[in-house]
């Protein structure tokens, strides 16, 4: 039987397991939208095309399947971009669809018409323009096999309006295989046996891992690995959930700009550093030529670009980090019991400890403004750390890697490489259809929230209960931070002197809104708001100067904190 | 230091631009770029010359590997290779410098490829060399045009130092 070549995409995504498309509809794709309703995918309507890309991307972090956008042709498409670009830089396999004017009008500045594979290109892992019906769905087939396997990220598949009209046969491939694309995935063992052997000799060995055990899943592994030798831990921010945030005895907490003192001396300190999964990015490293100075570096990663590219490495691993750890887990099984690991690294563990006694993760509490920090700590408290906790970008999202202790990986979604304002309230609505039962908590500042408010709508729609808590400060916080810092406070453009009532706009749209001045209210008023089953946001006035400490200032070394 | 890079594609829609976008969203050095269908239908080969030190090179190697539609890609400045690129001149050729031209690109192994009354069209083909080494010789004459194509290669059959 001949299908539609809607028809047929909703067929392909039926096959690859999606229940859920977030997405927008016009003129491009009304006829994929007119096909919709026969099908068992379910579509939610944002308010605005960033929050359907940023929405897939939160329910693809959530878990760890592909997410799904789509929308339409022109300002459609280049709506999605700030969110692709985003995917792409954290790896998250998304698919988005997006309409395309007529083939024989492509080219012709025809309306609604933009190049969105020419935009696209250079963010997303892989980009097609479907001109043949018949070609379809293979195409789909690879986009979803290209964004899901390797190093993930977001794919685009273009579609003009008469390929999703025309008619053929649907025949779903089963496998692909692409010639020119094979993931390099299966470790070297001479490299692993290296490893290993670095390992055992290791006086003070530390993890630094990645965004890639997450997206890998192979955080028991790693688990493993740190605990059976006694291996202190430090993650990237999009790593946090890997190793166990609240586990005191092996978890350094966050490296980098914005990391613990324990972390970044330990960073420094180390004679071996096993990078899983994680790409030295500028905001990690400080200054490239003191970082991990007396260290041998162990880098795995699957992707080959991210080994050699900023850090000189002794020991690259080309791998998917499941299979690096889960083959390095079996050689160092071997040869476990002939070491007392306690005993080995008891000397450095000391230290680190002495570290984190030194300079603990702090801040100075006030008896009457709200810290920020404070209000973390107390999500924190009453979620347990169950949560799945967004943020948004800038001080918020600092606050919020340092003081909630992330648990389990897919909890905690932020946006790492790009740093998107506006992703965390989207990310939560995605991360909520995904988990409907769950509690889903968006910690956001009050110049972020504003950037895609506009999903309060959608989440009221479709009964999608997020909590946006807002550290409300008054400024964009963290450039407000480095104008004190190091712009003589000129404070130019970063004060939000206007601003909407939060409580009443969350009531506009049918939500619940709470607002906190007191700091004796902050627990009572954020249980309250946690419980109710509907959208809520909380605007808390917390201290408007508050900086993130400790700080590394940009281009200098790990070691030049400043502290609290 | 510069290398040649050969790079089989899929010769699909756009990709060359997501090679070149490589290039110039990466900051990396592109001197010449060369592409043309090979014998297999849907690959084509290009051939791009880049500057860069070692670790540049690494990159823009890695980089090019990672892109969906290439195939493979190759280095030969690690390997022996046979590197030729081909130019167009258009000389000024009145009578008296005639000869002295005609003798040139007879020395060069050019071919003349158009005559009119006062100008002369070469042919030259060679390694890079070469190639400067004739424009070099012709510039006093006075080149009016020219067309040059970007650097092919292919690799030699005996690897021999």
């Amino acid at each position: 039987m001949e299908l539609t070549g809607a028809q047929i995409l909703l067929k392909c995504l039926e096959e690859e397991g999606v229940d859920v498309v977030f997405g927008f509809p016009g003129g491009a794709v009304i006829d994929i939208y007119d096909a919709i309703p026969n099908s068992s995918i379910e579509h939610i309507l944002v308010r605005h095309e960033q929050g359907a890309i940023h929405a897939a991307d939160g329910y693809a972090r959530a878990t760890g399947k592909a997410g799904v956008c789509l929308v339409t042709s022109g300002p459609g498409a280049t709506n999605t971009v700030t969110g692709i670009a985003t995917a792409y830089m954290d790896s998250i396999p998304v698919v988005i669809f997006t309409g395309q004017v007529p083939t024989p009008l492509i080219g012709n500045d025809a309306f609604q018409e933009v190049d969105i594979v020419g935009i696209t290109r250079s963010c997303t892992k892989h980009n097609y323009l479907v001109q043949d019906v018949r070609d379809l769905a293979r195409t789909v087939k690879q986009a979803f096999y290209l964004a899901r396997t390797g190093r993930p990220g977001p794919v685009l598949v273009d579609l003009p309006k008469d390929v999703v009209n025309q008619k053929c046969t649907f025949d779903y491939p089963e496998s692909i295989s692409l010639r020119s694309y094979n993931p390099h995935l299966k470790p070297h063992i001479g490299q692993i046996r290296k490893v290993a052997g670095l390992i055992r000799n290791a006086e003070r060995p530390l993890i630094y891992s990645g965004g890639g055990v997450i997206s890998s899943k192979s955080h028991e592994e790693l688990r493993w690995l740190a605990r059976e030798m006694k291996i202190p831990v430090t993650s990237t921010l999009m790593g946090l959930g890997a190793y166990p945030g609240d586990d005191e005895e092996l978890w350094l907490g966050m490296l980098g700009m914005h990391g613990t003192y324990s972390a970044n001396m330990a960073v420094h300190n180390c004679d071996l550093l096993l990078a899983v999964g994680a790409r030295f990015d500028d905001r990690v490293t400080g200054k490239i030529s003191e970082f991990a100075p007396y260290a041998t570096i162990v880098h795995i990663d699957v992707d080959p670009t991210s080994i050699q590219k900023n850090v000189s490495v002794h020991v690259p691993l080309v791998a998917d980090c499941k299979s690096a750890l889960s083959a390095l887990q079996k050689e160092l099984k071997a040869v476990k019991d002939e070491v007392n690991w306690q005993r080995k690294h008891e000397q450095w563990l000391e230290q680190i400890a002495e570290w984190g006694r030194l300079h603990p993760l702090n801040y100075i509490d006030d008896e009457e403004k709200i810290k920020p920090q404070y209000v973390v700590e107390k999500i924190y408290e009453i979620t347990k750390g169950d949560a799945i906790v967004c943020t948004e970008v800038g001080q918020n999202q600092m606050w919020a890697a340092q003081f909630y202790k992330v648990k389990e990986p897919n909890t905690f979604l932020t946006s790492g490489g790009l740093g998107t304002m506006g992703y965390g309230f989207p990310a939560a609505m995605g991360a909520q259809r995904a988990f409907p039962d769950k509690l889903v908590v968006n910690i956001a500042g009050d110049g972020s929230i504003q950037m895609n408010i506009q999903e309060m709508m959608t989440v009221v729609c479709n009964k999608l209960p997020v909590k946006i808590v807002i550290l409300n400060n008054g400024y964009l916080g963290m450039v407000r931070q480095w104008q004190e810092l190091f712009y003589k406070k000129n404070y130019c453009s970063t004060c939000m002197e206007a601003q909407p009532d939060f409580v009443r706009l969350a009531e506009a749209y049918g939500a619940a809104g709470y607002r906190i001045t007191e700091k004796k209210d902050v627990e009572k008023v954020l249980r309250e708001a946690f419980a109710v089953d509907k959208p809520v946001i909380v605007d808390v006035r917390v201290a408007q100067e508050e900086n993130v400490y400790p700080m590394v200032p940009a281009g200098a070394s790990l070691t030049e904190m400043l502290l609290v | 230091m510069k290398h040649t890079l050969s790079v089989m594609v899929e010769n699909e829609p756009g990709v060359l631009s997501r090679v070149a976008g490589l290039f110039s969203g990466r900051g990396f050095n592109i001197e010449s770029l060369n592409v043309a269908p090979t014998l297999e239908k849907g690959v084509s080969l290009m051939t791009i010359v880049a500057h860069g030190d070692e670790s540049i090179i690494e990159q823009i190697v890695k980089q090019l590997r990672k892109l969906v539609p290439v195939i493979t890609v190759k280095d030969f400045t690690e390997i022996k290779a046979v590197e030729r690129e081909m130019v167009l001149l258009k000389v000024n050729a009145e009578d008296s410098k005639r000869a002295e031209i005609l003798r040139i690109t007879d020395i060069f192994r050019c071919k003349v490829v158009d005559v009119s009354i006062d100008e002369l069209t070469i042919e030259c083909t060679g390694d890079s060399g070469k190639i400067k080494a004739i424009v070099n010789l012709l510039s006093r004459f006075g080149i009016k045009e020219i067309a040059r194509t970007g650097n092919v290669a292919l690799k030699r059959a005996m690897q021999i130092d």
